[in-house]
């Protein structure tokens, strides 16, 4: 378990840097379109960029999640074992009590917000209370509680805002290629022309994979939170059951959308696990999830 | 060359401050683990003349599970230095299994609103009591592990950092969390 949770880490850093140099290579290829000796600013553009983007998401990402999708802050006394089973899990972590918000839908489903784990934000529908034991739930809540504990909310926010970055970045260089074409580069040498080349190439593939990235991120975060949640209740077959009664359920979870898909504890988007082993998914199949549960 | 002398200096004393905190900060957080386990065992207490209230009304021909009850807990609250303390919370425990095995042949009391409640926040206070001495004992783990390790195990030695005891149950039927299963 503890060799899951380390090794886990490692990769989604790797992850990450990888990320990185591409949003850096792309900006110092869009930096040397735009004029010999200009890479550096390209690269200081893409960062401002994510900059920009990263900011927003930090401060106001949270409310505007819990906001989409219609959940509704509540307090102890709407539903003490809710809270006792969140305030147990708080004691096992060490971390402080997140805020609990209920989605009134009959889909069982839920997921964690917040930057950190002060300002931290559980969603829980209300068909994953009726629907589940307290055992459980419980095991959903630590796997929530890990994501925050983990930082996985800040670290998949800092994952989409590089994504985002290349996306726009990209973007921004396939069109100034088109439209630009003898603007700024007035008597260009001749020898940029491969360079533009590699360039044009690297915009178009380069948000195909770093989406492709992404993804990878994603799925490695929710093996670990799965693997951490369990070290927290020392009870992954809660999890395990939760998780087949959660996606072996019909319901449809109706304030999901392609945004928001990949903060549940299981994807909402109900075609999903037909295609759940493909690359462009944002969990891992359910089968493995509770495989590597029942392992531990 | 010479000049490179103090900045490795000043380098080191920044590195050894930092480990020196380190240690500080975990063990701190091992005395608050310790006294979060305090916090959930004096709500046990608080909860359980709630409990004997509720069931008195339902239990009158089982007057003695309730008296075990409410003296285990004196003794529990009375009892001073750890190895009592323990003996004490095992019998508390006991007393209260018995109690609970005791109201399943009760069908209006298990069903009763209040019983109900006060049930959960028992349960949950036992999970909490289970759940504080895991964290501790995690706590633990992490500061001794950290004063054993090269190289934050010579800033220990330095300043007697001293390794931290473990929370262990001697029965071993406590070492499962007591399950108190009503569904």
């Amino acid at each position: 378990m503890y060799d899951q949770i380390s090794q886990n880490k490692r990769n989604s850093w790797l992850l990450v840097i990888v990320i990185t140099v591409f949003l850096v290579l792309l900006g110092y290829l869009i930096g040397e379109y735009w004029g010999r000796g200009y890479g550096y600013g390209g690269i200081v553009f893409a960062l401002v960029i994510a900059l920009i983007s990263g900011l927003t998401s930090y401060y106001g990402g949270a409310g505007m999640i819990l906001a989409l999708s219609r959940a509704k802050r509540i307090e102890k006394k709407d539903n003490p074992q809710l809270f006792n089973v969140i305030e147990e899990l708080t004691i096992a972590a060490g971390v402080p009590m997140p805020a609990v918000y209920i989605i009134e839908d009959s889909a069982p489903n839920a997921f964690a917000t917040g930057r950190d784990p002060e300002h931290a934000s559980l969603a829980i529908t209300k068909g994953l209370l009726e629907k589940l034991s307290r055992d459980e739930l419980q095991g959903v809540m630590a796997h929530e509680l890990s994501h925050v504990q983990n930082r996985d909310i800040l670290f998949s926010m800092m994952v989409g805002i590089m994504v985002g970055s290349i996306v726009l970045v990209s973007d921004f260089f396939v069109r100034s290629v088109i439209w630009g074409r003898g603007g700024r580069r007035k008597g260009g040498d001749k020898s940029s022309g491969p360079l533009i080349l590699i360039g044009l190439v690297l915009a178009i593939i380069a948000p195909l994979f770093a989406k492709m990235l992404q993804l990878a991120v994603s799925r490695q975060r929710e093996y670990l939170a799965d693997a951490s949640g369990a070290q927290l209740t020392r009870y992954p077959e809660g999890l395990a059951s939760a998780l087949e009664k959660i996606s072996g359920d019909k319901e449809v979870l109706e304030v999901a959308n392609r945004a928001t898909q990949h903060m549940y504890i299981v994807n909402p988007i109900k075609p999903f696990e037909k295609r759940a082993k493909s690359l462009f998914s944002t969990h891992p199949p359910i089968e493995e999830r509770v495989a590597r549960l029942r392992a531990m | 060359m010479i000049w490179i002398l103090p900045i490795v200096v000043v380098l080191l004393i920044f590195w050894v401050v930092g480990l020196y905190n380190t240690l500080v900060r975990l063990r701190k957080r091992c005395d608050n683990g310790w006294a979060q386990i305090d916090v959930q065992l004096k709500r046990r207490y608080d909860l359980i003349p709630n409990l004997v209230e509720t069931a008195k009304g339902y239990l009158k021909h089982e007057r003695e599970v309730l008296e075990n009850v409410t003296k285990a807990r004196q003794q529990a609250i009375n009892a001073s230095g750890v190895k009592d303390q323990a003996q004490a919370e095992n019998f508390l425990s006991q007393t209260l299994r018995s109690l609970f095995a005791v109201v399943e042949n009760y069908p209006d009391l298990k069903a009763s609103k209040n019983m109900l409640a006060v049930q959960e926040e028992l349960v949950s206070t036992e999970n909490k009591i289970s759940f504080a001495r895991q964290h501790y004992n995690d706590t633990v783990m992490r500061y001794n592990t950290r004063t054993k390790v090269f190289p934050s195990s010579v800033v220990a030695n330095m300043f007697s950092f001293d390794e931290r005891e473990f929370f262990e149950l001697e029965d071993a039927a406590q070492r499962e969390a007591p399950k108190v299963d009503f569904s």
